[in-house]
């Protein structure tokens, strides 16, 4: 049943290495599929551990703790070891049409030494994301899950930086790794402080064996709050630096620099959906400590609807499709944090993951849109596109079966998972409801004007700069999206509910005509003023604009958030707390360090007469030194 | 006599049985034939290595003069994968044009000494202690002086004989103490019988035997000849030196220390050794600062790891002894890359000193690669083994919980930053020095290059592999016993 993913990561030969890479993941990918289903076809959703050895063992240290390597099954990580080895797989197939000419395109001039084997480079560095990525999702316990979860954010790095003669790509790499560092530290500490009190890093045990000491740290109250809350909350940070939660979302916009297959694979459907799937997997625990689950919902629900705002307002075809990759999984986080057991059995939690599944598939979809798009426009910028669905047909409507379902149109999946975490949030609270409805409004008519404006609007000349007419990608390319899309249109069927749940036992929730029909009309009222606004050239949204200059400027500008970073950052920890500690450094602390240095050399000049080479001296210093021992010895025991 | 005792004894009668057959193949065999003797040693003993791992099985024999147990069997069992790099290493050299004549006594003479070794870990009574000591000793000297062309190679030997000679006669006078103290030579009775009682004369015994055992381990006071010895004599022995003599030292002396003299721990030799710990870690690292030939850095930088393997001994307990054993396993891989490159060199250009290393990774970047990691795993980088190594070491002294401990291992720690500056003077050399390479391109040969991968391999896996450490755990925790006197 479980053969297992790991080795197939080094895979750095020559020319073969996109053809391996990608046959590799296919074997992966079989492998994975035949794991999950044989999982789900045995009729048992207890999670198993597959595999579980001994790495470091501390027990002489603590009684029964050790950091342990494993492989874990439950639905979600089955779910989960799905969805990273379809897209992985689609987007090596993907990548290996698209990488072929991006070099040319972005640095035709400089190929011969700037970006020499970027080819071999690349798939090696997106095999080693596959595989952390799967050892994030299957760890069966928290320290190898936060192991994989550094290494799946360093290989985010290398492929963001992919392009490292780009100064833009360089600085949107290294700004990744500082934020979801930053959040990573969160993390860590919630780690530390959980298993400080309950003895284990096994989220078996911490689940279901160690209630006694959870009940200990929720009475243990430190700052106002329960120590579970803190710690609970603390690992919510380092999902949300991962998850680009606001306030630590302004990463995912940069990370777009990288190619954009990757954009599809890391930053749409698979590691940005790791914080989700961190709180999926400790939700037991977030249920007890309340506390931190409101935290999750409000910012959850704060982050759908800024950044969905943002999108409104973004020409980057790139850009907008990031932001609103942040605003549906602010979508996912709040519908956890609106999950409770009372509510519909729980319905958030299933409707979570159910989003985070189809929303892999259609958000997956649409990057490799865009990429192809890009690849025959050679722009990131929608003002250069416009018309295309003449040239592109495929891309075209495997663009708008994305846009359909990330809308939340029937039959389309998105309409499924999108109205489970509607109920999910009328159900917790009437407000929440209707603030994610007013965002489901937003992200239809976003994402209807993103497309509008890609296929339709208007015509540019596309031939005045002695480029060729863009035409249909090429097939390796097309493949994907073809299966994407069809994806996108059957899944929403899945019978979710029956696998799913944060209690591994079957939901029985009958469909709210309210909020279906309610959802429904909101997305067209949003699909049906992009087409007002976008569907054939027109002076309406310039003048739109120009109506809400502010707004729209401040949107366009991602309200300032990086300006405000850079500002705090700089101007005030750096000059009011670096300085000084760098002043301390140089002064205190090297010339301590230079201190010692000096004197070690100094001794070390000193006793060279030792070494004289003379065996006389050797032997005359052997017995001094020994009878010095023992006279020192005799001295000072007896 | 029960013959039947022998068969507790299966690694020195297999050891017996390698060197058998590798003295017929030298002896009869005929003059065409003799050239493969290199690559039939390394096969025979690669076996026998094999075979060694399957073996197991304790008790005592002859009266108690011998004795096996899970840790005697692990310590060996290191000090094989040591022995196996080092014969694949030589290979190159052996059959070169002067060494070829002689390559038979090479073998046997390092064979006889490893066969003194196990003896040593094994032996209970110091009768059969003494003979495993000069059995790894005597053979030594002749090895030492092996290079009959150089002038320095008979220096080197000369020195060592009579250092070794001394040593010894001062250790035999620290065992004539012990027989006045005790009364017997049994490791056992002997520590039943000093239990309880101080007196000078047992310091001094202690000492002498300290400083007899230390000699070997190159401990300061008793480390002059380290230098000198590991510059003149050939590489292949310097390495076999630095690494297998020096493991072998260490374990006989956790032996010793903890079986004969475990009841004096705290009241005498804690202190001692604690004396000898910073000054060992210290004076090796203050002299390696200074060095520029490579050999004799080297030699500097294994006094100062000799200290470090000494933690292990102070800790006094299984923790302890699994670190100790660990530390050393990492530090035959560490080293033996680090000698392996030198040597690599030195067969082809004949120079050793860290000037010309300089630019190594533009004209050999796979010998300044193992070098680094060789460098780096001695200083104690993670994630390589000898990182792991010296946490292990650490956390093994730490076990004993007195703040004088505690104290001593910030002193170690402090010496590891120091010992991080000379070590990465290797590094700095190879790579950042890119002007001036003296050093041509070459092509390293199939032998040196096999033992270079598996000593890269062992300083990248070691430490990461985690069943290693609770292998050699597992076999301490078997023999605790011999820390019954300490506890």
């Amino acid at each position: 049943m479980f053969l297992f993913l790991g080795l197939m990561t080094t895979k750095l030969s020559k020319k073969v290495a996109g053809t391996l890479g990608t046959i590799g993941l296919g074997a992966c990918l079989v492998i994975g599929y035949t794991a999950a289903l044989t999982y789900f076809a045995s009729g048992s959703l207890e999670p198993i551990k597959v595999l579980d050895t001994v790495w470091i063992d501390f027990s002489q240290i603590a009684e029964g703790f050790s950091i342990n390597l494993g492989i874990y099954l439950d639905p979600i990580s089955a779910m989960m070891l799905i969805v990273v080895t379809t897209i992985s797989f689609l987007v090596h197939l993907y990548s290996n049409g698209y990488m072929d000419d991006a070099h040319l395109i972005k640095y035709g001039h400089e190929a011969e030494g700037g970006v020499k084997h970027g080819f071999q480079r690349y798939f090696a560095f997106l095999s080693l994301f596959t595989f952390s990525m799967l050892g994030l999702v299957l760890a069966t316990n928290i320290f190898q899950m936060y192991i994989f979860w550094e290494l799946v954010g360093v290989s985010s790095y290398l492929l963001i930086g992919f392009y490292y003669t780009d100064p833009a790509a360089i600085h949107a790499s290294k700004k990744a790794f500082i934020t979801t560092r930053f959040a990573d530290l969160g993390f860590l500490i919630g780690i530390l402080i959980l298993s400080y009190y309950t003895q284990t890093f096994d989220f078996d045990t911490l689940i279901n064996g160690s209630s006694s000491a959870i009940s200990t740290m929720q009475g243990t109250s430190f700052l106002g709050c329960s120590v579970l809350c803190w710690a609970m909350t603390c690992i919510f940070i380092g999902g949300a630096g991962k998850s680009a939660m606001f306030p630590l979302h302004i990463w995912l916009p940069d990370a777009m620099e990288g190619p954009t297959p990757v954009s599809a694979l890391i930053h749409a459907a698979t590691m940005v959906v790791a914080g989700v799937y961190l709180v999926a997997r400790l939700f037991p625990l977030y249920l007890i400590a309340e506390g931190s689950l409101i935290v999750i919902t409000v910012v959850g629900a704060f982050t759908a609807f800024y950044a969905a705002a943002i999108a409104c307002a973004q020409t980057d075809i790139k850009r907008i499709l990031a932001f609103s990759t942040i605003s549906q999984i602010a979508f996912m986080i709040t519908s956890l944090g609106v999950a409770r057991p009372e509510y519909h059995e729980g319905v958030g939690y299933m409707a979570s993951m159910f989003h985070l599944f189809t929303h892999a598939m259609f958000k997956a979809c649409l990057f490799l849109v865009a990429g192809a798009v890009i690849y025959r426009v050679h722009s990131n910028e929608s003002g250069k596109m416009g018309g295309l669905h003449k040239y592109m047909p495929i891309a075209s409507i495997a663009c708008l079966v994305g846009c359909l379902a990330i809308s939340g149109i029937f039959p389309f999946a998105g309409f499924f998972s999108k109205d489970e975490i509607l109920v999910a949030a009328y159900a917790n609270n009437t407000l929440w409801g209707l603030w994610m409805s007013m965002v489901a409004g937003m992200t239809a008519f976003y994402m209807f004007r993103l497309y509008y404006l890609v296929f339709w609007w208007d015509k540019p000349d596309y031939e005045a700069h002695g480029h060729h007419a863009p035409k249909e990608a090429p097939m390796v390319m097309t493949l994907p999206l073809i299966i994407l899309s069809v994806a996108t249109c059957v899944i929403g069927f899945l019978p979710f509910s029956d696998y799913i749940t944060y209690n591994h036992e079957p939901l029985h929730a009958g469909h709210d005509w309210t909020v279906i029909i309610s959802s429904t009309v909101i997305a067209l009222i949003g699909i049906g003023l992009a087409t007002v606004l976008y569907f054939k050239k027109n002076d309406k949204p310039a003048k739109m604009a120009n109506a809400a200059r502010g707004l729209w400027t401040a949107a366009n500008k991602r309200f300032y958030m990086d300006e405000l970073y850079m500002f705090i950052t700089h101007n005030i920890i750096f000059q009011t707390i670096c300085r000084p500690i760098a002043w301390f450094d140089r002064a205190i602390i090297d010339g301590t360090m230079n201190m010692f240095a000096n004197i070690t050399n100094a001794a070390s000049y000193a006793i060279r007469k030792f070494q004289s080479g003379s065996i006389q001296s050797y032997v005359w210093i052997y017995l001094v030194g020994a009878l010095a021992i023992a006279v020192v010895s005799m001295l000072c025991l007896i | 006599m029960d013959y039947s005792q022998f068969l507790m004894m299966p690694q020195e009668l297999g050891l017996l049985l390698v060197f058998l057959l590798v003295f017929l193949f030298d002896t009869f065999l005929p003059k065409k034939a003799q050239s493969s003797l290199s690559i039939f040693t390394c096969v025979v003993f690669a076996l026998f290595t094999i075979a060694n791992v399957f073996m197991a099985g304790n008790g005592t024999s002859f009266s108690g003069m011998y004795e096996q147990t899970s840790a005697t069997y692990a310590m060996k069992l290191i000090l094989n994968a040591g022995m196996l790099i080092v014969l694949i290493q030589a290979t190159k050299w052996a059959n070169s044009e002067f060494v070829a004549v002689r390559r038979g006594e090479f073998y046997e003479l390092l064979l006889a000494t490893l066969l003194g070794m196990y003896i040593m870990i094994s032996a209970r009574h110091f009768l059969l202690f003494v003979i495993g000591l000069e059995t790894a000793s005597l053979p030594l000297a002749a090895l030492v002086a092996f290079d009959k062309k150089h002038y320095e190679s008979h220096e080197a030997a000369a020195k060592y004989m009579f250092t070794a000679v001394f040593s010894s006669a001062i250790f035999m006078l620290g065992l004539s103490f012990v027989y006045a103290l005790a009364g017997s030579l049994y490791f056992n009775d002997i520590a039943v019988n000093i239990m309880g009682g101080q007196s000078a004369l047992l310091i001094v015994a202690l000492v002498f035997v300290i400083s007899g055992v230390g000699f070997k381990l190159s401990l300061v006071p008793f480390h002059l000849w380290t230098a000198d010895v590991y510059q003149g004599a050939p590489t292949a022995v310097t390495s076999y030196l630095s690494v297998i003599s020096k493991g072998a030292a260490a374990f006989a002396f956790l032996v010793i220390l903890a079986q004969v003299f475990g009841s004096a721990y705290s009241a005498a030799w804690e202190w001692m050794l604690y004396a000898v710990i910073v000054l060992t870690i210290t004076v090796g690292n203050l002299f390696a600062i200074r060095q520029r030939d490579l050999k004799r850095f080297l030699a500097f930088s294994s006094i100062s790891q000799a200290g470090y393997i000494m933690l292990g001994v102070i800790a006094g307990s299984e923790v302890g002894l699994a670190s100790l054993m660990f530390y050393v396993l990492v530090y035959v891989f560490s080293n033996l890359a680090a000698f392996g490159v030198i040597a690599a060199i030195e067969n082809k250009t004949g120079k050793v000193n860290m000037d010309d290393y300089n630019g190594l990774f533009k004209t050999n970047p796979w010998l300044a690669f193992s070098m680094m990691l060789a460098m780096f795993s001695l200083a104690g980088i993670p994630p390589f083994a000898g990182f792991f190594s010296k946490f292990f070491i650490f956390v093994g002294a730490c076990h004993t919980g007195s703040v004088a401990i505690y104290v001593l291992v910030l002193i170690a720690l402090i010496n590891t930053i120091i010992s991080l500056y000379y070590y990465l003077l290797v590094v700095k050399a190879m790579f950042i020095k890119q002007d001036e390479c003296v050093i041509p391109t070459f092509k390293v040969a199939c032998s040196e290059k096999v033992a270079l991968i598996i000593t890269t391999l062992g300083i990248i896996l070691i430490g990461l592999a985690s069943c290693i450490y609770t292998y050699l755990a597992e076999a301490a925790s078997n023999s605790s016993a011999m820390f019954m006197f300490i506890h």
